[in-house]
C-alpha cells in the first residue's frame, strides 16, 4: 500500500505600483509591449543597486498574518545563484534560511471534513523574466522580455500535509480567496500572477522516510491541479509497483493530453550556492508596524462564512458560495439589508442562482453588473411580499441585468404585478368551474388530475398574474364547497 | 585547502561555462589559492561577535511605492548584441513548452 505525500509551493505576484527593488511600473506582462518597464536595476546591470519597496513588504506580511504566521522580525535576502536567460543578474533575490515568516496554517474543507494545512514559510523574492521560444521552422531561439523581471513574488510553501488532489484543490482555491480578499493578487492563474506548484512523492504506508519527489507545473486551473496530481500519483505508483524508481525532476502538465512530461533535471539546493545578498540589509520589521497591518486585516472568508451561518441561517454550501469572493459576500449583505421582510436565504437563492447565471452567461463581473444590491432587493421584496410571481421575477431579473431599469418600473411598465386578491381570484375560478361542467364532474368522479388542469384555466384566465398559491387555495375550497 | 578538477567543471558547468582542459587546470589552481585565503580569514578569532548577514546596519530602509518610468527601450536594447521583435534573442532553452 503507498501513501501519497504531497506538497505545495504557490507563487503570487503582489500587485502593487512598482517592482519589488526598483521603481520600475508592475505591468500586466501578459499585454504590456515587450520590455517597457525595465531599468538598470532589474535588467542585471553592474552597479545598480536594489532598495526593497516597503508595500511589498507590507503586503507579504498581510499574508503572513493571515495564514497566522510567526513574522521573522529580521529577515535576510539571499542570493540564489543559477544561470538562465530569465535571470539577468544570474541570481535572484530571494530569502532563505531567514525568511519573512514561518509556521501558519490554513483550515480547508473537504469532502473528508476539515484538513488542517501547516504552513513552512512565507517570503518575498523578484519574479524572472519571461522566455518566448521560437522555432518549429527554421533555426531555433529564445526571446526575452524583462517586464516580469523583479515583479515582487510572494513565496508561500506548505508542509508536506497532503494525501489527495482534492486537499490540493481545497487548499489552493482557499488561498487563493484570501489573497483576493487581502487584495494583494487578482488570483488569475491563466495570466500566471498566482502559480501554484505541487510536489509529489510516494512511500509505503507506515514508513517516515519520504520518497522521491517531483515538482509540477504549468497547472493553469484548479481543474488541472487535481488532475496533475492524481495523474502523477497514479504515474508514480505504476513505476513503483513494476519495481521501478522514480527520477527527481520537474515535469509540466500538457493540458490537451492530460499527462505531465519531463520539464528538467533540477538542480539540487546546494547547487544554488544561496549566499546572504551585500546589496541588503537584513530587513527589519517594526512589532508595531506589522500589529497595525494584523489589525487592518478584513474578516476573511472562513470567519465570514461561518458568521453567515450564525447570522443569516444558511447552510454549508450556501455560505461558501457567497463568501469566496469578498464583493459577493458584500452585495449579499447590502442586499439583505435593503430587503428586511425577505428570508436571508431568499436573497441567497436569487444571488447564487439566478443572478450568477446571468452573470456567467454574460461573462461579467459583479462588479460590472447592473443590479445593485438595492435593487435586488426590490426584487425579492416583491416575490416574497406575493407581488410577482416566481416566473416573473426571473424575466424581470433578465431586464434588470440588460437595462438598468428597477424591479418596480419593469413590473409596472408590462403589467405583471399578480393578483392576490382573493376576491377578484375566488371570481375568476368561480367562472372557471361554471364553463367547466364536464371536468368539473369528471375531477368528482375520481379524475384528481383535472383540479391541475382547472387550476391552469384560472391561470390563463388571469393572464398569468395570479398569486398561484392563492389560485390552488381558493380552488381546493371551492371544489370541497361543491362536493358537499 | 584545494579544489579538485571535478570540482571546478562541475562550478563550470552550474556557471554554463565550457572550459577547455588547460583552463580547468588554470581555474583550479586560482580557485583554490582563493579558497585557501579564506582558511586564513577563519583562524581570527569572531567568538564574541554576533553573526552578522551583512556589512550595512539592519534597518527597514525602505522605498515608498511609487513608479517611475524605466529606460527607454531603444536605450536599454542598445547594450545586448542581439535583438529581434523588441526582445533580447539568445540560444534556444527548450526546458519549457
Amino acid at each position: 500500500m503507498l501513501e501519497p505525500i504531497i506538497g505545495l509551493e504557490v507563487h503570487a505576484e503582489l500587485e502593487t505600483q512598482s517592482k519589488m527593488f526598483c521603481a520600475c511600473p508592475v505591468v500586466d506582462t501578459t499585454q504590456a509591449e515587450p520590455n517597457t518597464a525595465v531599468c538598470p536595476v532589474c535588467a542585471g546591470m553592474p552597479g545598480a543597486l536594489p532598495v526593497v519597496n516597503r508595500r511589498a513588504v507590507e503586503y507579504g506580511l498581510r499574508v503572513a498574518l493571515a495564514l497566522g504566521c510567526e513574522i521573522n522580525l529580521a529577515s535576510i535576502f539571499a542570493r540564489k545563484n543559477y544561470f538562465y536567460p530569465d535571470l539577468p543578474k544570474g541570481y535572484q533575490i530571494s530569502q532563505y534560511e531567514q525568511p519573512l515568516a514561518r509556521n501558519g496554517r490554513l483550515v480547508i474543507s473537504t469532502s473528508q471534513g476539515e484538513r488542517v494545512i501547516r504552513i513552512r514559510l512565507v517570503h518575498l523574492e523578484e519574479d524572472t523574466g519571461k522566455l518566448t521560444h521560437v522555432g518549429q521552422a527554421g533555426p531555433a531561439y529564445t526571446l526575452v522580455d524583462l517586464n516580469r523581471a523583479g515583479i515582487p513574488l510572494l513565496e508561500i510553501v506548505t508542509e508536506p500535509d497532503f494525501r489527495t488532489g482534492e486537499e490540493v484543490r481545497g487548499y489552493a482555491q482557499s488561498l487563493r480567496s484570501i489573497l483576493r480578499y487581502l487584495g494583494v493578487n487578482s488570483g488569475d492563474l491563466q495570466k500566471g500572477v498566482l502559480r501554484i506548484e505541487p510536489n509529489v512523492s510516494l512511500r509505503p504506508a507506515g514508513q517516515t522516510a519520504l520518497g522521491v519527489k517531483v515538482e509540477i507545473k504549468n497547472l493553469n486551473s484548479f481543474r488541472a491541479l487535481e488532475r496533475g496530481v492524481a495523474y502523477e500519483i497514479q504515474r508514480q505508483s505504476d513505476l513503483l509497483q513494476r519495481g521501478e524508481r522514480v527520477r527527481q525532476e520537474t515535469v509540466g502538465w500538457d493540458e490537451a493530453r492530460e499527462v505531465t512530461f519531463t520539464q528538467r533535471v533540477k538542480e539540487g539546493d546546494e547547487d544554488y550556492h544561496y549566499f546572504p545578498d551585500p546589496d541588503l540589509p537584513p530587513l527589519v520589521i517594526e512589532a508595531a508596524w506589522a500589529e497595525e497591518i494584523r489589525a487592518a486585516l478584513p474578516e476573511l472568508p472562513a470567519a465570514k462564512s461561518l458568521r453567515f451561518r450564525e447570522q443569516y441561517g444558511l447552510n454549508d454550501y450556501d455560505a461558501g458560495l457567497l463568501t469566496a469572493e469578498r464583493e459577493v459576500a458584500d452585495y449579499f449583505e447590502q442586499a439583505v439589508a435593503a430587503a428586511p421582510e425577505a428570508a436571508p436565504k431568499m436573497v441567497a437563492n436569487w444571488i447564487t442562482g439566478e443572478l450568477f447565471g446571468l452573470l456567467n452567461q454574460a461573462g461579467t463581473s459583479l462588479r460590472e453588473c447592473r443590479v445593485p444590491p438595492s435593487a435586488l432587493a426590490s426584487l425579492v421584496g416583491l416575490v416574497s411580499r406575493g407581488e410577482i410571481n416566481q416566473n416573473s421575477a426571473k424575466s424581470v431579473l433578465g431586464e434588470m441585468f440588460t437595462t438598468g431599469q428597477s424591479a418596480e418600473s419593469i413590473v409596472a411598465s408590462r403589467g405583471l404585478r399578480q393578483v392576490s386578491d382573493t376576491a377578484a381570484i375566488a371570481a375568476l375560478v368561480q367562472k372557471a368551474l361554471a364553463e367547466n361542467p364536464a371536468q368539473v364532474a369528471a375531477y368528482f368522479g375520481g379524475k384528481e388530475a383535472v383540479a391541475q388542469w382547472l387550476f391552469g384555466q384560472v391561470m390563463r384566465a388571469a393572464k398569468g398574474q395570479a398569486n398561484p398559491q392563492v389560485v390552488r387555495a381558493e380552488l381546493t375550497r371551492q371544489l370541497a364547497e361543491r362536493k358537499d | 585547502m584545494s579544489l579538485t578538477l571535478s570540482q571546478v567543471e562541475h562550478i563550470a558547468h552550474l556557471a554554463r561555462l565550457a572550459l577547455t582542459e588547460d583552463e580547468t587546470q588554470q581555474y583550479c589552481a586560482q580557485l583554490s589559492a582563493i579558497l585557501e585565503h579564506f582558511t586564513r580569514l577563519q583562524a581570527v578569532d569572531t567568538s564574541s561577535l554576533p553573526p552578522a548577514a551583512s556589512g550595512s546596519p539592519a534597518g527597514s530602509n525602505l522605498r515608498s511605492d511609487e513608479p517611475r518610468p524605466g529606460l527607454e527601450r531603444d536605450i536599454l536594447l542598445r547594450t545586448a548584441p542581439d535583438v529581434v521583435h523588441d526582445q533580447f534573442r539568445v540560444p534556444p532553452v527548450l526546458e519549457e513548452q
